[in-house]
């Protein structure tokens, strides 16, 4: 069958949702949260509607009993999926550490959002880092285009390494702004993503299984390690399915590091998420203007693509990482990564960071042009003003 | 071992063992009793779900398990939502779930992990009508962290968060009702039951799986460590709580309270029969056992008159 997209216009919730529905997944378990509750809303309602077959829907009193539900359901061999934001990923916390240990490939849908006090629901980054060592893998979206595709090749990815996989897309600027998005026909997808097949379930009743049981210190070390190594190995595969959904629907994802006009770049910005596309716009503008810039779009956080950093770092002059987040007595979370990363290679570009759009706060191509002014300046001196930089600071 | 059919014809509890020696259990454990009767009920086309708890312990640590049925070990409070998860998943795979044939999806918790830290799930694996059975084996505490209070630890008792000490004992609020707050729910089948009745045990275990929806079985389960009690007398103990009226067993179906007592006419004995075997009670003066006598007292009349109003 001839590949013809079915172009929609959705919010990045709504993207979300559809990919659900293609991906033929059969348990969602949820719980509503801002802005978060149109992508299980509009599940719900192609349930209501007869829009979707074989979908059992579990409406749960609380974030916590929402990933525990997947757990469940993911255990016994089903395609399960869920989705949060910020307070409500929190709580989720310990269970995100549960799906991982019990090697579940559960994909989650989190809209980025800042965590409280002060309240609020816009933009920032906080929520999904914070769960950046539950070992779950983390896709960050750039648009809604991208949450539909990455739901799709999470869930392949996923399924094949036996990992969690989160899908993350911007609170507002994503989840309720509405893009066209190219949807591919429910034949193809099926074509892309077969139904899944576990490694294990709790179904095989005449050779049954104690799934996460104690281990002693004899036994939980190695479990770990393989857990280590099944993200390794998600590297490899990551770049595969991104492959080949580029083959099959024109959208290449192969690389974990998304390269943008850096070729002869004396500096790149780097960050993730949604705000890499005001990047993007902001590199043309800039390009015009004289400064050889590029982006360089952080796509897959975990497992982190250090390979493909390397590279990167070892042509340019300069690196300046743009965080929605931080990390509170250190810095912005990529920064002290990408910094980490570095540390042993030869590659050693002046990095500096920007602790950008916290709280929803704009972030807009103007801003990008400062920071480029201050980039510039600091790689012609040759060192750093300050490391960490509160860009949008009222002073 | 081959049991002989005419042996097993008079059986009234199946002879197939799916619980195996070797397990991890303490001497005279309540649970692991609990734990053997429920395979025996529902054999091996079962899905367990068991949080942080003894049983996880009883179960045994990987790569082993004591069970011959499926298991998930899960987090402390999320037992409800567990079995939720995996009662719709096997409507999605295409199983039958519950009823003679179907797959029986068990969430087996201890109090601790019902009562308390599980309430919340619990509660809405309840509302939301899942086709799976909840057995809260009760041991009224904490046992396998080392026998601190839980909400259903009663009046009275040691634990070792509430000590009794020189001048007093720390545990002055009576034991919460969880089957109260299970019914208030208005489920199809909820019971309580107990290891010193096994063909009660298992009466209910079978009612359970042919009710459709969700059910609930409170299942009263002495802990010789805990209760500072001889491991002999585990089954006495459990025996005379129900004789003292002090864990009544009874039936909530449709609506309907029925009594399930081993003689309907004999009063209850008093409260003492059932303390007397128990280290963790002895702190207590004639005055608190007073106390403890009126609430049981005060508990069993609202029961019969339940009974008598709903039967």
């Amino acid at each position: 069958m001839e590949y013809k997209p079915i172009r929609k216009v959705v919010s990045g919730n709504y993207a979300a949702a559809y990919a659900v529905k293609h991906a033929r997944v059969e348990v969602v378990a949820a719980y509503p949260i801002t802005p978060q509750t149109s992508i299980i809303e509009k599940i719900a309602e192609f349930l209501a509607n007869g829009e979707v077959e074989n979908l059992q829907y579990v409406p749960v009193e609380s974030e916590h009993s929402a990933m525990a539900a997947t757990i469940g359901a993911s255990a016994t061999g089903a395609r399960a999926f869920t989705a949060t934001s910020a307070q409500g990923l929190a709580l989720m916390h310990e269970m995100l550490h549960w799906a991982a240990g019990a090697r579940l490939p559960i994909v989650m849908v989190d809209v980025n959002r800042a965590m409280a006090p002060p309240w609020s629901v816009w933009d920032d980054q906080t929520d999904s880092l914070a769960q950046r060592d539950t070992g779950w893998m983390q896709f960050y979206a750039e648009n809604n285009q991208e949450v539909y595709d990455g739901v799709l090749m999470s869930f392949k990815v996923a399924e094949k390494v036996n990992v969690p996989a989160m899908v993350i897309e911007s609170a507002f600027i994503l989840s309720h702004t509405y893009d066209v998005v190219e949807m591919i026909p429910q034949e193809l997808v099926d074509e892309f993503l077969p139904p899944r097949e576990p490694l294990y379930t709790l179904t095989d009743f005449d050779n049954p299984k104690a799934i996460g049981a104690l281990a002693t210190p004899n036994d939980y070390y190695e479990f770990r390690y393989k857990l280590a190594k099944a993200h390794e190995e998600a590297k490899k595969v990551i770049k595969e399915v991104g492959k080949e959904f580029g083959e099959r629907f024109g959208r290449d994802y192969s690389q974990m590091i998304e390269l943008y006009r850096t070729d002869d770049a004396d500096f790149v910005f780097m960050g993730m998420g949604s705000l890499m596309g005001t990047v993007k716009q902001a590199v043309d503008i800039l390009r015009e203007e004289g400064y050889k810039v590029g982006a360089a779009k952080v796509r897959w956080f975990r497992p982190f693509p250090s390979e493909e950093l390397y590279e990167l770092a070892k042509n340019v002059e300069g690196i300046a990482v743009l965080d929605r987040n931080y990390s509170f007595g250190m810095e912005g979370i990529l920064f002290t990564e990408a910094k980490g990363v570095l540390y042993n290679t030869d590659a050693k570009p002046l990095m500096k960071n920007y602790i950008v759009g916290l709280g929803g706060r704009d972030f807009t191509v103007d801003d990008v042009r400062k920071i480029a002014e201050n980039m510039k300046a600091i790689i012609e001196k040759g060192e750093l003003d300050v490391e960490v930089d509160w860009y949008h600071l009222k002073r | 071992m081959e049991i002989p059919e005419n042996v097993k014809k008079r059986l009234s509890i199946p002879a197939e063992e799916y619980f195996y020696a070797g397990h991890t259990a303490c001497q005279g454990c309540g649970a692991s009793l609990g734990l053997r009767y429920v395979l025996k009920a529902y054999g091996k086309k079962t899905i367990f779900a068991i949080p942080a708890c003894c049983s996880t312990i009883i179960a045994g640590a990987w790569p082993y398990s004591t069970l011959e049925a499926n298991l998930f070990h899960t987090a402390f409070e999320t037992t409800g939502a567990v079995i939720g998860g995996i009662e719709a998943a096997l409507k999605a795979k295409g199983y039958k779930v519950k009823g003679e044939d179907g797959v029986m999806v068990v969430g087996w918790a201890g109090d601790g992990g019902t009562a308390d830290i599980g309430l919340q799930a619990l509660s809405g694996f309840l509302e939301r009508g899942h086709d799976a059975v909840y057995i809260m084996y009760d041991n009224e505490a904490y046992m396998n962290t080392g026998i601190q209070r839980s909400g259903s630890t009663p009046y009275g008792a040691w634990t070792t968060n509430t000590p009794g000490g020189k001048k007093h004992f720390l545990e002055k609020r009576h034991k919460k009702k969880v089957i109260d707050i299970v019914i208030a729910h208005e489920i199809p089948y909820a019971a309580t039951a107990s290891v010193a009745f096994p063909e009660d045990f298992m009466r209910k275990l079978k009612k359970a799986q042919k009710t459709p929806g969700p059910s609930f079985i409170q299942l009263f389960s002495p802990c010789p460590t805990g209760w500072r009690s001889p491991t002999d007398k585990s089954i006495e103990i459990a025996r005379l709580a129900v004789q003292t009226a002090y864990f009544p067993l009874f039936e909530y179906e449709n609506g309907k309270y029925k009594i399930n007592m081993p003689s309907t006419k004999k009063e209850p004995k008093p409260i003492e029969e059932f303390l007397k075997y128990q280290g963790r009670f002895k702190y207590m003066t004639k005055e608190d056992i007073e106390v403890l006598q009126q609430w049981v007292n005060h508990e069993w009349e609202k029961l019969k008159k339940l009974a008598e109003v709903f039967g």
